[in-house]
């Protein structure tokens, strides 16, 4: 597929001497919806900054559907609706007029049946007239979200969108991200939330101190980087563990009761059956066994640990 | 050009105005009243004649240059400071928009509201005393000229303050004594030689000056100079502001 954002070694050093991006490199393709996750001050916000025209980049180049951002961005800004990290919104403003005039600065002629459209998917039909700080937190969210899909952007971005967001509004919004990637959207969502990227994302970006350490298609990744887990419940719990078990670095839970253990799934011998085999012969008696992949989220935390340790 | 852009954002600031609209028109009306009162009634009684020309119909003029530089100044710096306060500049900047459109659009607004409030004064002043107009195209363009130079102005204002006191600074250190001072009451053939000299270091003098000459056909000083002065103060800030545009000065870090 082709990709419509190309970043190529992005660089970002702010007046502060902050360096915030460090040659970032990255392609997204068009219709995905590609998930960056990354603690707080990793250069998300930056990098979507950039993109978008908020920060002027120090090194490397952007383009967005083949348009730089920099020498071409009224061709590449019209592509991309962008829903910032902070609620900022005029607070005295009726919903609707503050959508209509997202619409207008992005040079689309007025369209009530859109703006309606737009305000229906959001559940802000019914507060269309209200001024904006009479709304909820989670409401003005939404006006955010609506004021980015005025203009039928092709590209959107979600800068931490559900922060701060109950759990059925966040069930909601991926439902919306859904119906978008559905109707041809590309999107790009950075998050904390490693569940939101498990749930929604095609690919996955990791990013920490400025540099992207890696971008891979989500269930390649897990199934790379994710461990099996294997619980083995005894029914009498073990004092100490046979010297036979030792190689195979079983850890105790529950008191002895579940031997636990950890192997890859890439590995070309797991090692289970030689496992069940000394296990036979040592006399301990199984109860139950259970497997478990580790989810995206143990992914990310190794990951972060492994590159701080390098 | 982004026209449609353009409309947008002068539309949402028009909006603004509409909202507020009794503060608006209300607040000049009554100010000028008072001046009227005050400088008029009271003064004027003691003062017959300025140059052949009744006081109180002297200070007309100097009135409506004097409420429309501070409102200009005042809308436009607001306008833009507003969204940079709020954050909703994000929206203005990550939009295809180019630099120069975004002033077109908030300047405009601005300069369209100081204009109204100047001929809102105008009509109030002729309820007080007799008004002539010798030149009203010049008047008007005087006028127009005015509007926009200072709501450039008040936009480079608004854009250069970090704080809402540096948007108020500006205009009551600099603005209102130079208003005040430049001949908005007073003849400057009614000073000392001195401070005449001194007063010609003045720019508001020129304005006042040249938009006095449109309604009585006399000026402290020639009227092409005036109109050179007001045209030479609209290049400075478009400079400025064209500067501004060029390094993304306090907008883009
Ligand atoms: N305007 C700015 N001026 C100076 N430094 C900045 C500016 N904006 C961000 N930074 C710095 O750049 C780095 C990256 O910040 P950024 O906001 O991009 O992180 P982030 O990944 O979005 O973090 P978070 O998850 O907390 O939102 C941080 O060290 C931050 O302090
Ligand atoms: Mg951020």
């Amino acid at each position: 597929m082709a990709a419509i954002i190309s970043v190529e070694g992005l660089g970002k050093r702010y007046a502060g001497g902050v360096s915030a991006l460090e040659d970032v490199c990255l392609e997204i393709e068009k219709g995905e919806i590609l998930a960056l996750l990354g603690p707080n001050g990793a250069g998300k916000t930056t990098l979507i900054s950039i993109i978008c025209g908020l920060v002027t980049p120090s090194a490397g180049r952007v383009t967005v559907g083949g348009h730089d951002v920099v020498t071409d961005y009224r061709e590449a800004r019209r592509l991309i609706g962008l829903v910032p990290q902070e609620v900022a919104l005029e607070p005295f403003e009726k919903v609707i007029n503050s959508v209509r005039f997202s619409r207008g600065v992005f040079g689309r002629p007025g369209d009530p049946a859109r703006i309606e459209a737009v305000l229906r998917q959001l559940s802000l039909w019914d507060k269309r007239d209200a001024q904006i700080m009479t709304l909820s937190g989670g409401m003005k969210r939404r006006v955010l979200i609506a004021k980015a899909l005025a203009h039928d952007p092709d590209i959107l971005f979600l800068d931490e969108p559900t922060a701060g967001v109950d759990v059925e509004l966040r069930r909601e919004m991926w439902q919306m991200v859904r119906e978008l990637k559905a109707a041809g959207v590309t999107i790009l969502l950075t998050t904390h939330y490693i569940e939101e990227a498990e749930a929604m994302a095609d690919r996955v970006g990791v990013i920490t101190g400025g540099r992207v350490l890696l971008v891979e298609e989500k269930n390649a990744l897990m199934r790379r980087m994710g461990k099996r887990e294997m619980r083995l419940e005894l029914q009498e719990p073990v004092g100490e563990l046979p010297a036979a078990l030792a190689p195979y670095g079983l850890e105790c839970e529950e008191d002895g009761q579940v031997l636990v253990y950890s192997y890859d799934t890439a590995a070309a011998r797991t090692g289970i059956t030689r496992l069940l085999t000394d296990l036979a012969d040592t006399g301990l008696v199984l109860n139950d066994v259970q497997t478990r992949q580790s989810s995206l989220e143990e992914i990310f935390v190794d990951l972060l640990r492994e590159n701080a340790e390098a | 050009m982004n026209w449609l852009a353009i409309l947008a954002i002068y539309r949402f600031e028009m909006a603004r105005t509409k909202r507020t609209i009794a503060q608006s028109v209300i607040s000049p009306v009554i100010s000028t009243s008072l001046y009227f009162v005050v400088f008029g009634a009271a003064i004027g009684s003691r003062i017959d004649e300025v140059e052949g020309i009744g006081y109180g119909s002297f200070i007309v003029p100097g009135l409506i240059m004097l409420t429309v530089m501070t409102q200009s100044i005042a809308n436009a710096s607001f306008g833009i400071y507003f969204p940079k306060f709020l954050g909703t500049i994000y929206e203005l900047l990550s939009a295809p928009v180019s630099f120069l459109e975004i002033v077109i659009g908030y300047v405009g607004a601005a300069a369209t509201k100081s204009l109204m409030i100047g001929l809102i004064i105008l009509a109030t002043a002729g309820f007080f005393v007799p008004l002539q107009i010798a030149h009203p195209v010049a008047m008007l363009a005087f006028l127009v000229l005015t509007c926009v130079s200072f709501s450039l102005f008040g936009f480079i204002l608004g854009i250069w303050a970090g704080n809402f006191e540096q948007l108020q600074l500006v205009p009551l250190l600099v603005v209102t004594p130079l208003v005040f001072l430049g001949g908005s009451f007073y003849s400057i053939s009614m000073l000392p030689p001195v401070w005449q000299t001194i007063t010609l270091f003045n720019p508001v003098v020129y304005l006042i000056s040249g938009f006095r000459w449109s309604f009585f056909g006399i000026g402290d000083v020639g009227v092409a100079v005036s109109l050179g002065a007001i045209l030479a103060f609209l290049t400075l800030c478009m400079g400025v502001v064209w500067w501004i545009f060029r390094t993304g000065w306090r907008l883009r870090s």
